[in-house]
């Protein structure tokens, strides 16, 4: 049902006008372990209703942000050690998990991470656990929006409907990335997380995901997408961010970082591997 | 003289039994990753409560308190003990519930010192005949209260929020984090379901034909825990099929001891983990368990 908001909105503070459904961090530095700081003053916004792509190489720091913004940095040993991460003008740095995904920011961890030893339907109900009324909530209640959302997810990814009681773990690489997608969307985020969507997937599967990422969008959805394949970020987003070594490199709309040089060269594959190495070392060591 | 169908229904009464306590061994593996080496004196808790309590309160209400309060003080070990520590640290919080288990064990050995304590049953040792064998009803009981109190608790873990949560959590913490659910919660929860399970199957373990409660009577839970392992720790089903398999071996060596005299007098403690033993060699992953039953 393209269009329609998704339903069962979490309650919040009224949003601040003008900002509405706004992601922003400020000054963010995180540390694992008291020793490793992974972010190091971090700025990053993400407006209401657009698409933003985070890049960078391998350990420049994209999982941590989004970690930092989904309350989940504890799991893995880390804190948020300055800045600031504001949702809808809510504090979110050094809250849980809960909640963000209340306040309507849902996370798809990298790797997909499904629940392999539950059905695709378990995992979608799985998806709803964290909304308000948590354990108290009554079977009904809630119904009509997890009947909502439930077809949302299925309209979205008609393959998932197709298995709905097969177990996730029997599915392809590609449908458990789908799966993964569709129960974050069971929350009725407003804002997306997508950490590495494409990883490891054929260029068809690659291209599937990219159309969802815009069809979770034309539905209302904010997304801030995670990618080391930037040409396909960069094609769906309207702005997005370099990270590098912890500390944001470049930024700009997506459109126009894309014509810069230092991105096509180093995220672009219009040089070879080893070129794209030693030219991140020499951008280090410049800056 | 006992007959094939005694020995039958001795070992699925038995079994139905060492279930509710395996089953509880799952849940709280499942949820912390922990094996509770506590769920013993736990069991002997509950058993000791209904037995002080059923004279002032009657029967149901002694043991409705006393399954409250084992499961209280089993959430209470979850919230005060391993709550502070690193949850990955699974190995330290096994090794704490040891410290739990003596702690407790020690307690209640002082309190019940020599003595046999009665629960106050309803179903004392009345019996019934059908074709010529003596069935107490005490065995039917616990057939029938396990069967039920199983059944809820396998559909919990499909229908409800809490089910649903513990087995995501247990599968992925992390994901399960992300979906909002929270995790010390479950836990906590699973612990004093857990709790509740082992007071209940006190009563059934002590009821005739066994002599009553006695301070050695959580030693009990060592048996039901070759039966959690052999199912694959981290299976429900599992632990229930390890139950029966273990009660009704226990039921046969008790069954033919003449015959068995010959393995020595104590076979019967033995027999649980001589079963383990053969199941795992044929199935190192246990009857039901998943490839990578023990979570790192
Ligand atoms: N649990 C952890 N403990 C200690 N250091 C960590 C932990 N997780 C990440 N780091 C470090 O933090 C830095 C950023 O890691 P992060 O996972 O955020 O990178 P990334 O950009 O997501 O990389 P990738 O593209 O490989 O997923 C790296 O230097 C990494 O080694
Ligand atoms: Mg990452």
């Amino acid at each position: 049902m393209p269009g329609s908001p998704p339903a069962g909105q979490p309650v919040g503070e009224p949003p601040e006008p003008g900002q509405s459904g706004v992601l922003r961090i400020e000054r963010l530095e995180v540390t694992y372990g008291r020793t490793v700081r992974a972010l190091r003053g971090v700025g990053l916004t993400v407006a209401g209703g657009s698409v933003v792509a985070l890049l960078g190489a391998n350990g420049a720091g994209k999982s941590t942000l989004l970690r930092a913004v989904s309350g989940t940095l504890r799991l893995h040993g880390g804190a948020v050690t300055g800045g600031t991460v504001r949702y809808d003008g809510r504090v979110l740095d050094g809250a849980d998990p809960v909640t963000a995904v209340r306040s309507g920011v849902v996370q798809v961890p990298e790797g997909r991470r499904v629940f392999g030893g539950m059905s695709v339907e378990e995992n979608l109900r799985a998806g709803r656990l964290g909304l308000a009324g948590g354990l108290r909530r009554g079977r009904g209640s809630d119904a009509a929006g997890a009947r909502a959302a439930r077809e949302r997810v299925y309209g979205l990814f008609p393959r998932l409907a197709e298995r709905s009681g097969q177990r996730a773990g029997l599915l392809s690489g590609g449908e458990q990335q789908m799966l993964a997608i569709g129960r974050a969307l069971m929350a009725a985020p407003r804002l997306l997380l997508l950490d590495e969507p494409s990883l490891g997937l054929a260029p068809m599967m690659v291209e599937r995901i990219a159309e969802v990422v815009r069809d979770i969008h034309a539905q209302g959805t904010s997304v801030l997408l995670v990618e080391q394949n930037a040409a396909m970020a960069l094609a769906l987003a309207d702005y997005a961010y370099v990270l590098e070594v912890g500390e944001v490199r470049l930024e700009g709309p997506a459109g126009e970082l894309a014509r810069t040089d230092e991105v096509s060269r180093l995220y672009l594959g219009e040089a070879g591997e080893a070129d794209t190495a030693a030219g991140a070392d020499a951008e280090r060591s410049a800056g | 003289m006992s007959t094939a169908f005694d020995i039958l229904l001795n070992g699925v009464a038995l079994g139905s039994v060492y279930a509710l306590v395996a089953l509880g061994f799952v849940i709280i593996f499942k949820a912390s990753g922990v094996m509770n080496f506590a769920h013993g004196s736990l069991l002997l808790l509950g058993g000791y409560l209904t037995a002080v309590l059923h004279e002032r309160l009657g029967f149901y209400a002694a043991l409705a308190l006393a399954v409250l309060a084992t499961a209280l003080v089993a959430g209470a070990v979850d919230l005060i003990l391993l709550r502070r520590l690193d949850p990955h640290a699974t190995h330290v919080l096994t090794i704490l519930t040891i410290g739990v288990d003596i702690a407790l064990m020690t307690d209640l050995t002082r309190r019940i010192g020599g003595d046999l304590l009665s629960l106050g049953d309803p179903w004392g040792g009345s019996v019934s005949t059908f074709g010529g064998s003596t069935v107490p009803h005490t065995r039917i009981a616990s057939i029938v209260v396990s069967l039920l109190v199983i059944g809820a608790v396998f559909a919990a873990f499909r229908f409800t929020a809490w089910g649903l949560s513990l087995r995501a959590a247990a599968e992925d913490r992390e994901a399960a984090a992300l979906m909002g659910i929270r995790l010390h919660r479950i836990r906590t929860l699973a612990w004093c379901l857990a709790g509740a399970l082992a007071a209940l199957a006190a009563v059934f373990l002590v009821a005739f034909p066994a002599p009553g409660l006695e301070r050695t009577t959580g030693e009990i839970a060592l048996k039901a825990f070759p039966a959690a392992i052999l199912g694959g720790m981290t299976s429900p089903p599992g632990a229930l099929l390890g139950s029966l398999l273990i009660g009704v071996t226990e039921a046969l060596v008790a069954g033919y001891e003449a015959e068995l005299s010959a393995l020595g007098g104590g076979f019967g403690d033995v027999a649980p983990y001589a079963v383990m033993l053969l199941v795992l060699l044929a199935r190192p992953n246990g009857l039901l368990g998943e490839k990578e039953a023990i979570r790192v």
